[in-house]
């Protein structure tokens, strides 16, 4: 690894309602379409069901549900991120996927204390970007109910 | 390594030639006097004595050759076989089966087995077995810190170094065999070796050394070597001159006498024996029983001859990985041709149809091929329990006779892979809480002898096994007080429970009944874990038992894991799958033939009264609208001998299916035992009938 890998991050970024959300490339593996998924009966309310990735069944998670943030109706825009953490397969469902970019690591900072919405559990840090604002997702703790 | 690509084949066909070695040792305990038997396991014993020895792993090599000898001698009439040799002879066949364990692991397939090897000689030399364990002890005693193996000599001389030790000695020179042992915190070992060899070598010479030299000069031993050596010094001098080397713990010096250089060329005990003396009197009579023993083995291999001809077919090893691979491979094409055969029907176009069908055709066949060729019989998880029922009965001191028929009936790999454990679990079981001791059998009128039988064979998409003995039998009463004092049951639906039920509580959590708890059967914990396994594997288990008379274990489990047949339903907009396998058969009813038995909807399904489960509420599927149909569709399913009612919207239809987890985020979903792909390429969940009766 040189110096200029090491201080850049790079990341997928998508949109939730208003808010910018990233996740390092190396946990996603590819953006889908939304297309049918199969709702799988007893399981907790953010997930979605499941659906078929090329002959994988693959659980999915509705990121707006998990968040507490009113669901809006399914656009063109939506996607399925597919993200890959210990051995596991998950696509998030989101309001759009937009950019690939390189966030420099000293631009990320600790979560703020104050954030106030439901989501802080999930937040491993913000990064700004020029005017941008950059949520980084605790994928963990996204994934792992702590109730 | 050139080595390691025949490692493989080593331990392939090494594992054959001590099953082959274990199942002729149990018929030659059956026939102790067929000698063509005996030639059988020589035979074998012989070819693993010189793969081993080619691939490097001594011990093995050394063990089998030890074992060889007594072979031989029994051969050679000149050991009749015991219950006790055979004892003995067993050992060695499961020390032998370590050692390769061992190596298939990627061991070195070394094994301290001086105890085995030691009775092993006895044996050869006509001497009790039981002395040895004692003479092993006072040794070790007299040596002080030298462990066992200092006892036992493991030189083996060639032609030439006997001629080199017996002239020696005829020329007044003292033969010695001398086992060194280095202390447990020796450094240097290396450089004490040199130091013994440096002053062994001044005084006179080293005719052999057990490891080699080359060995030892690499530290490639434990703390124990030994020489062959010739000088004109005294024992006593010799002595005291290498324990002056420091870190030696132990030395101790034998006289090679001359009988044993002059007598059976595979001889190498030290000590004296009156027996041995005997031997080298009869080698003409050896000739003799030699040519017996030829004749009589020309007419047994004739007829073992004709049991491994059709075995003579030509055949390929494939790696299983290679298997699994096109299976999955397969796996897709079947989710296509889903795909396809639905498309097909939606276009209506003639042409394509008649390709999509043929194609279906063609893809049955493959299927069948595919899936037999990851079959393999369940002898491979039978032959083992020959071996294991006979120590077990040996232990329990019961007589027991194990039959097994249909060893050759062939399961998919993955379920011969898990079945193995539930069986020795439950053949345990059979012989320890079964079969009765021979006292207590004689005294209620049967024979000594038990009987255990297994039984494999084909039904359907099934397979079947049983287990079967002619013992106690299970005690209904017993169980159910056992099952009411650990709370398994309560007293007064005990009341209800037919006999199977009763039987079938031995295989809840929590039981068990034997009086004394023994380290052959499980502590309780046993036969619910079987159960389990065996649910796993979608197959069931049932117990039929006749107090006094005997019980049959019998397990139903699928031919194969990863392509189901299942019935398609529909539930609102959603598609699941039941197993066929759990479905008894299907109906409509109507909604008065629906009666109502304590806040539970059942129906009188051919005299039985059957529960009505509504997947609808159990799945919590989400109606657009309320529905108020005069009609239900019911799938009638069966858990052992349990039946409930599903009742759905619609039936789609029967497919075979391509069984796929939901993964590892999605665990323990009720209900549901996993997903596959449809046609369509839409998920479909499949229903966990087994779950949804309690």
């Amino acid at each position: 690894m040189n110096a200029l890998e090491q201080e850049f991050l790079k990341v997928i970024v998508f949109q939730l309602a208003d808010k910018e959300y990233a996740i390092p490339v190396s946990n996603v593996q590819g953006i889908e379409k939304l297309m049918h998924i199969t709702r799988v009966p007893k399981t907790a309310k953010y997930v979605k069901g499941v659906i078929n990735l090329r002959g994988v069944v693959t659980p999915i998670i509705d990121l707006r549900e998990r968040f507490s943030i009113p669901i809006s109706e399914n656009e063109e825009s939506t996607r399925i991120i597919i993200i890959t953490l210990d051995e596991m397969e998950v696509g998030f469902v989101v309001d759009s996927a937009n950019d690939v970019i390189d966030i420099p690591v000293n631009s990320i900072e600790q979560q703020p204390e104050v954030v106030g919405s439901n989501e802080e559990d999930f937040i491993s840090g913000v990064a700004k970007l020029d005017n941008r604002l950059l949520i980084l997702l605790h994928l963990d703790k996204v994934l792992n109910p702590v109730e | 390594m050139e080595v390691n690509q025949y490692l493989e084949m080593f331990i392939e066909e090494s594992k054959e030639h001590l099953q082959s070695c274990s199942d002729n040792l149990l018929e030659l305990e059956k026939n102790p006097n067929d000698l063509g038997i005996v030639n059988e396991i020589f035979r074998s014993a012989h070819t693993l004595k010189g793969m081993s020895a080619t691939m490097g792993y001594e011990d093995l090599a050394d063990l089998t050759h030890k074992m060889e000898n007594v072979l031989d001698a029994i051969r050679n009439e000149k050991i009749h076989v015991t219950p006790e040799i055979l004892d003995v002879v067993f050992e060695s066949v499961d020390h032998l089966e370590e050692m390769v364990m061992d190596i298939a692991d990627g061991g070195d397939g070394k094994k301290d087995v001086s105890e085995t090897v030691a009775k092993l000689k006895r044996i050869e030399s006509g001497e009790p077995i039981q002395a040895v364990v004692n003479e092993v002890q006072i040794a070790a005693q007299e040596v002080a810190v030298a462990d066992v193996a200092t006892v036992v000599s493991n030189l083996d001389y060639d032609d030439f170094e006997k001629t080199v030790l017996l002239q020696s000695t005829e020329q007044g020179f003292n033969a010695f065999e001398i086992s060194i042992t280095l202390r447990d915190d020796c450094l240097l070992k290396a450089a004490r070796v040199y130091m013994v060899f440096d002053i062994l070598e001044k005084n006179g010479d080293v005719v052999k050394a057990s490891p080699a030299v080359e060995r030892l000069e690499e530290e490639q031993f434990d703390q124990n070597f030994q020489v062959a050596y010739i000088t004109k010094t005294t024992a006593e001098e010799l002595q005291s001159k290498i324990m002056k080397v420091s870190e030696i713990a132990n030395v101790l010096i034998t006289p090679i006498l001359k009988e044993l250089l002059i007598q059976s060329p595979t001889e190498e005990t030290i000590k004296p024996t009156a027996v041995q003396i005997q031997q080298s009197n009869e080698p003409k009579l050896d000739e003799k029983a030699l040519e017996d023993a030829a004749q009589k083995s020309t007419t047994s291999t004739s007829t073992s001859s004709k049991q491994h001809s059709h075995a003579a077919s030509k055949t390929i090893r494939v790696s299983i990985d290679r298997l699994d691979i096109l299976m999955n491979l397969f796996e897709e094409l079947v989710i296509d041709r889903g795909r396809l055969q639905s498309i097909a029907a939606e276009v209506n176009h003639g042409e394509l149809n008649e390709t999509v069908e043929r194609m279906s055709r063609t893809m049955g066949d493959l299927q069948n091929i595919v899936l037999t060729m990851r079959m393999i019989p369940i002898e491979t998880v039978f032959n083992r329990f020959p071996k294991m029922v006979r120590t077990l009965s040996r232990d329990l001191k019961k007589k027991i006779n194990l039959e097994i028929l249909g060893a050759e009936t062939e399961l998919d790999r993955t379920v011969i892979d898990e079945i193995g454990d539930p069986l020795v679990h439950l053949i345990r079981n059979s012989v320890d809480h079964g079969i009765e001791s021979p006292e207590i059998r004689r005294a209620n009128g049967k024979p000594e002898e038990g009987n255990v039988v297994l039984r494999a064979y084909h039904s359907g998409n099934y397979v079947f096994i049983e287990i079967e003995d002619d013992g106690a039998g299970i005690n209904r009463e017993k169980v159910l007080k056992k099952a009411i004092s650990k709370g398994i049951v309560t007293k007064e639906s005990a009341l209800s429970l037919s006999d199977k039920q009763i039987n079938e509580l031995i295989l809840a959590s929590g039981f068990s009944t034997a009086d004394v708890v023994s380290d052959i059967s499980g502590r309780g914990v046993g036969l619910d874990v079987v159960k389990t396994t065996i649910e796993s594997l979608g197959g069931s288990i049932s117990i039929d038992s006749t107090e006094g008379v005997g019980s049959i274990f019998s397990i139903q489990l699928p031919l194969t894991l990863t392509i189901i047949s299942v019935m398609l339903v529909e539930i609102e907009q959603e598609i699941y799958a039941i197993p066929l396998s759990s479905i008894i058969e299907t109906s409509i009813i109507k909604n008065t033939d629906i009666l109502n038995a304590h806040n539970q909807k059942v129906i009188d399904f051919r005299g039985k009264v059957v529960p009505l489960i509504f997947l609808e509420e159990i799945f919590e599927v989400p109606r657009k609208q309320q529905v108020d149909d005069e009609f239900h569709s019911v799938v009638i399913v069966r858990k052992g001998e349990k039946l409930a009612g599903l009742v759905v919207d619609s039936f789609i239809g029967q497919q075979e299916i391509v069984l796929k987890s939901l993964g590892n985020y999605l665990t323990n979903i009720f209900a549901i035992s996993g997903a596959t792909i449809l046609g369509n390429g839409k998920v479909a969940l499949i229903v966990d009938c087994n779950a949804l009766m309690k």
